[in-house]
């Protein structure tokens, strides 16, 4: 390595901008922050030696200088703004109805541009291989970018010196020169300082007064932060971190939680949704603005069991109720490392309905035989005695007529309905009903008996999601750091001020990465009624 | 009196508090004193504007009060509550760097924001359960506070730019200045349509035959929903209907109401520019001569690193935290969610450019105009248009 012997005698490694130590500019280096003679002093990195602006042979090298590029991280922040805004022009897949295909979707809604669109794959945007390549390069970006600069950044600032090189000092944004300053008038600045919180330090009558160093690291805290947040991003993708899934619960059953191993069981007790009242006066103008009732609360009464002991296969397990609560919205129900959220609801879905058969012409209805149909537990086939049976030839659990043949939306039985043959003794072959709530469609109109609904049984199911999350804590923990870089970095200010004496005249220059307002304040007031001349700000812009 | 009218009491007062306040402020142009000194007429400005912000707090509690929530849950109390922010922040700044002129550009906006809040309905509303949570109100107080923070660093950029940009040719530069007063110029304009019309109690009725609902305009149709029937008489007809992409049976009226704030910031730009007889950025660079503009853009950038981390804090970290509650995620790429994450990424932008490349004085300016513009996208056209699960507006 070529290191280079600074006259205050400092070793400075390849690169060094200023002299870690005085801080004298190194005559053959100043091109690499673009420093001209009779301008002022890049203090960025405080000259510091970076990797990426000495070494520049292997193909480690050149990735090192492209990554530790503001511009190109710039650039990458920059495109990933731009590809972001292009997913929110039109709603995600996530975010389009369940029932439809994607393609015909954005082109039935959005037309060519929806199509188009479609066809790029922005309609899954933000999980494409290519969005997730820019988060990476950034996440990659700011790895190299931190390390090129801190550790060099590190080094200067533990080396530097109160005694600073003449040229160091006058090349300052801040600088002021006073002729014959008393002694008396450099203390009374100095403790001044001090009362300010400037760490002050002396080196031959040079003094540095110095304060909030601890700022300059504020980025590369933040920026840990981030990488932290990254990595619980990628940890998502692993299941024992994170699992997600969904169960549908009625009203009075217990089904097994999935996901956990057949272990945990839950028992939905009772769904409710309360509205809110439309008769309250605080909000009767906006219910009523509304045109429909507005949900208040969503809310499942639930228990959670466990598995006891072994489980034999073919025989129920016998369960220990561990958990009992309400999982309400915003609200979430956790055993163990699982969480339940409520999610989603049907209501009133059918249970099971009861049939009784009767003559057509009999006014009173009186029956001759009763069945019950369990949506739950459906039979082909019902016997209601004395030879009469009826057999459920259709189902539609979701009812709706389709170019006029009967068909089902889905199979949950939200509008049941059946086409029933019914058998006995006096009818020659069967008869054909129709039936669904509200109608009973006798095909042929000639039928000797009929069918008619006696009751039904309704209940509620909830929706609900269940998750084990243990990236969680990974991106508290980033977020925290990262907000304490980022406050670190920007509540504070890394200030410092250098009295530099001379033969008949003293210097005074300062120097702040940000806030120069705060820092040309502490200044006046600290030089305030002695002789020195208040410093220049060199740099005022036009 | 019942609490809801203490509280429009309170809002309205705030209002024209601030508006004298602006008064007050503009009288410091007058002011021979050397920059920094402070002026009577700055001391009364601010004295006001605090006033004003106390009275607005009174608004805020009382409504909160009445409504058994806190009243940041729909576009009327968002937007007036973005408008205090905006002043608090500016409050704020103004102790920090006593610059009157800031009050000048900040307190305007911030009453426009107010009179913009006060076009959507203001009936207190109930919360459907997902925003029952104190998630909820922690994390928008805390993205607007950030936003106004962010939003001063527009005003600082504005008067530096005004300062700067030179108004003797014309130039791109004095094209997006223009473009700059004539937006604010559309939203007042937008703001005094609605409120003459609403006082007019003026309604047209179209029925949208493909979503087979009614809409209701409050103002004078220019643009008929696509696909929509008008089914008031004796008003005056539109003079074409929507495109055809625009479909659902608001697109119409959206549409509608832009178009009058176009047209009605036109009148009042083309008003301006005849009493001034030069671009009105022109008309105002004299009397922001007296500014610093190195001071300005240290209030650009003070105003973005102080108003950053609040960004953060409130707009993607609590909006997670929240939205993991109510959600059972806490990141779902809701269109909201996404600008929230666009503004960040802008503001991240500007620091590093800032810090690292040396952006500073025109150019840093410039990106805290766009910030700004991309802060009133989300808040506006994010909520008006694209909606996602946020949605404020129903
Ligand atoms: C979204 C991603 C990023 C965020 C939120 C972020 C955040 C920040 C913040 C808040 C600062 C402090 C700025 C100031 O104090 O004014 C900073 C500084 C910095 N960032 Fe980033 N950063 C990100 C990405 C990157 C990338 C990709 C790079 C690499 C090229 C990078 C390189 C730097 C550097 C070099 C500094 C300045 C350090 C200094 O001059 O002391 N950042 N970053």
């Amino acid at each position: 390595m070529n290191e280079i012997k600074c006259e205050c005698g400092h070793v400075n490694p390849e690169g060094t901008v200023l002299c870690e130590a005085c801080g004298k500019p190194i005559e053959r280096n100043q091109h690499i922050d673009g420093n001209e003679k009779s301008k002022l002093l890049n203090m960025r990195y405080e000259g510091s030696a970076r990797r990426s602006k000495t070494r520049n042979q292997t193909v480690v090298d050149k990735i090192w200088i492209f990554f530790s590029s503001v511009k190109v991280g710039v650039w990458l922040i920059v495109l990933t703004l731009i590809a972001s805004i292009i997913g929110t022009i039109l709603p995600q897949e996530m975010y389009i109805p369940q029932n439809v295909e994607a393609a015909d979707h954005y082109r039935d809604e959005y037309g060519l541009f929806g199509q188009i669109y479609y066809q790029l794959g922005f309609h899954n945007l933000y999980s494409s291989w290519w969005y997730i390549l820019l988060i990476a390069s950034i996440g990659v970006s700011l790895v190299i970018c931190s390390i090129d600069r801190v550790v060099p950044l590190y080094r200067a600032l533990k080396r530097q010196k109160p005694k600073r090189h003449s040229n160091f000092i006058r090349r300052q944004r801040l600088f002021g020169k006073t002729e014959n300053v008393k002694q008396a008038d450099i203390d009374q600045v100095v403790s001044r300082l001090k009362k300010k919180r400037y760490r002050i330090s002396e080196e031959n009558g040079h003094i540095l007064a110095e304060k909030g160093r601890f700022s300059r690291w504020g980025p590369y805290v933040n920026h840990i932060g981030l990488i932290i947040v990254l990595i619980a991003a990628i940890l998502r993708s692993m299941s024992f971190f994170y699992i997600e899934d969904y169960v549908w619960v009625r009203e009075g059953e217990t089904k097994l939680i999935p996901q956990t191993d057949g272990q945990y069981f839950i028992k939905n007790n009772d769904f409710i949704m309360d509205v809110y009242d439309e008769n309250d006066e605080r909000y009767a103008e906006a219910i009523k603005k509304n045109g429909e009732m507005i949900p208040s609360n969503y809310e499942t009464k639930a228990e959670i069991y466990k598995v006891k002991g072994d489980t034999i296969p073919g025989q129920d397990p016998e369960l220990t109720k561990v958990n009992e609560g309400e999982i309400r919205v915003n609200e979430p129900l956790t055993v163990e490392d699982i969480s339940l959220y409520q999610a989603s609801y049907q209501l009133n879905e059918f249970q099971s309905m009861s049939f009784k058969l009767h003559l057509s012409d009999d006014e009173n209805e009186s029956p001759i035989g009763e069945f019950t149909f369990d949506m739950n537990n459906p039979k082909k086939e019902y016997d209601l005695g004395n030879g009469y049976r009826v057999v459920v030839d259709d189902y539609f659990p979701e009812f709706f007529m389709e170019e006029g043949v009967p068909d089902t939306k889905s199979k949950y039985p939200k509008k049941p309905a059946f086409i029933f043959f019914v058998y006995g003794p006096d009818i020659e072959d069967y008869e054909v009903n129709f039936l669904t709530i509200g109608a009973n469609l006798n095909p042929h109109n000639n039928n000797q008996y009929k069918i008619s609904i006696t009751g039904v049984d309704m209940r509620d199911v909830t929706g609900l999601t269940v998750k084990r999350d243990h990236t969680l804590p990974f991106f508290a923990v980033g977020a925290i750091i990262f907000m304490i870089g980022v406050v670190q970095g920007m509540y504070w200010y890394h200030r410092r001020v250098w009295i530099h004496p001379r033969e008949n005249e003293v210097w005074i220059a300062a120097h702040t990465n940000k806030n120069w307002y705060g820092l040309k304040k502490d200044i006046e007031s600290s030089l305030e009624g002695t002789d020195f001349n208040i410093p220049d700000d060199q740099q005022e812009l036009k | 009196m019942d609490y809801v009218s203490i509280s429009s009491n309170f809002l309205f007062a705030s209002f024209i508090i601030y508006m004298v306040a602006i008064v007050f402020f503009a009288f410091t142009i007058r002011d021979k004193n050397k920059e920094h000194k402070q002026t009577k007429a700055g001391t009364v400005g601010i004295v006001l504007t605090i006033i004003g912000f106390i009275s607005q707090i009174g608004y805020f509690i009382t409504r909160w009060i009445a409504s058994h929530h806190a009243p940041v849950s729909n576009m009327f109390e968002y937007m007036t509550f973005f408008g205090m922010m905006l002043v608090f922040a500016f409050i704020i700044l103004y102790f920090i760097y006593k610059v009157d002129l800031l009050g000048l550009f900040i307190l305007p906006v911030s009453v426009v924001v107010i009179g913009y809040a006060s076009v959507f309905p203001q009936e207190i509303s109930p919360l459907v359960p997902s925003l029952k949570s104190h998630w909820l109100y922690i994390h928008v107080t805390t993205v607007s506070l950030g936003e106004g923070i962010l939003a001063v660093s527009f005003g600082a950029g504005l008067i530096y730019l005004i300062r700067q940009v030179d108004q003797t040719v014309r130039s791109k530069k004095t094209f997006w200045l223009e473009f700059i007063m004539y937006s604010i110029l559309s939203v007042i304009a937008f703001v005094a349509v609605s409120t003459t019309f609403g006082a007019m109690d003026y309604s047209i009725e179209f029925q949208h035959s493909e979503t087979e609902t009614t809409v209701v305009y409050s103002m004078p149709a220019i643009a008929a929903p696509n696909d929509g029937v008008m089914l008031t008489e004796d008003k005056m007809s539109p003079l074409f209907k929507a495109p055809g992409w625009m479909n659902g049976a608001e697109a119409g009226r959206k549409l509608n109401s832009l178009i009058w704030s176009l047209l009605g910031g036109l009148v009042l730009y083309g008003l301006l520019r005849l009493i001034f007889r030069k671009r009105i950025t022109a008309a105002l660079q004299p009397r922001v001569k007296k500014s610093n503009p190195e001071l300005l853009d240290e209030i650009t950038y003070r105003a973005v690193t102080i108003g950053f981390p609040v960004f953060t804090l409130g707009g993607l970290i609590f909006a997670s935290i929240w939205a993991q509650e109510a959600w059972d995620r806490f990141w779902g790429w809701d269109p909201k969610e996404v600008w929230a994450l666009i503004t960040w990424f802008f503001y991240a932008a500007f620091l590093h450019l800032r810090l690292s490349r040396g952006w500073h004085g025109e150019k840093s300016a410039w990106l805290a105009v766009i910030g700004f513009a991309i802060i009133m996208f989300n808040l506006v056209v994010v909520n008006l248009v694209i909606s996602g699960l946020h949605s404020y507006a129903s």
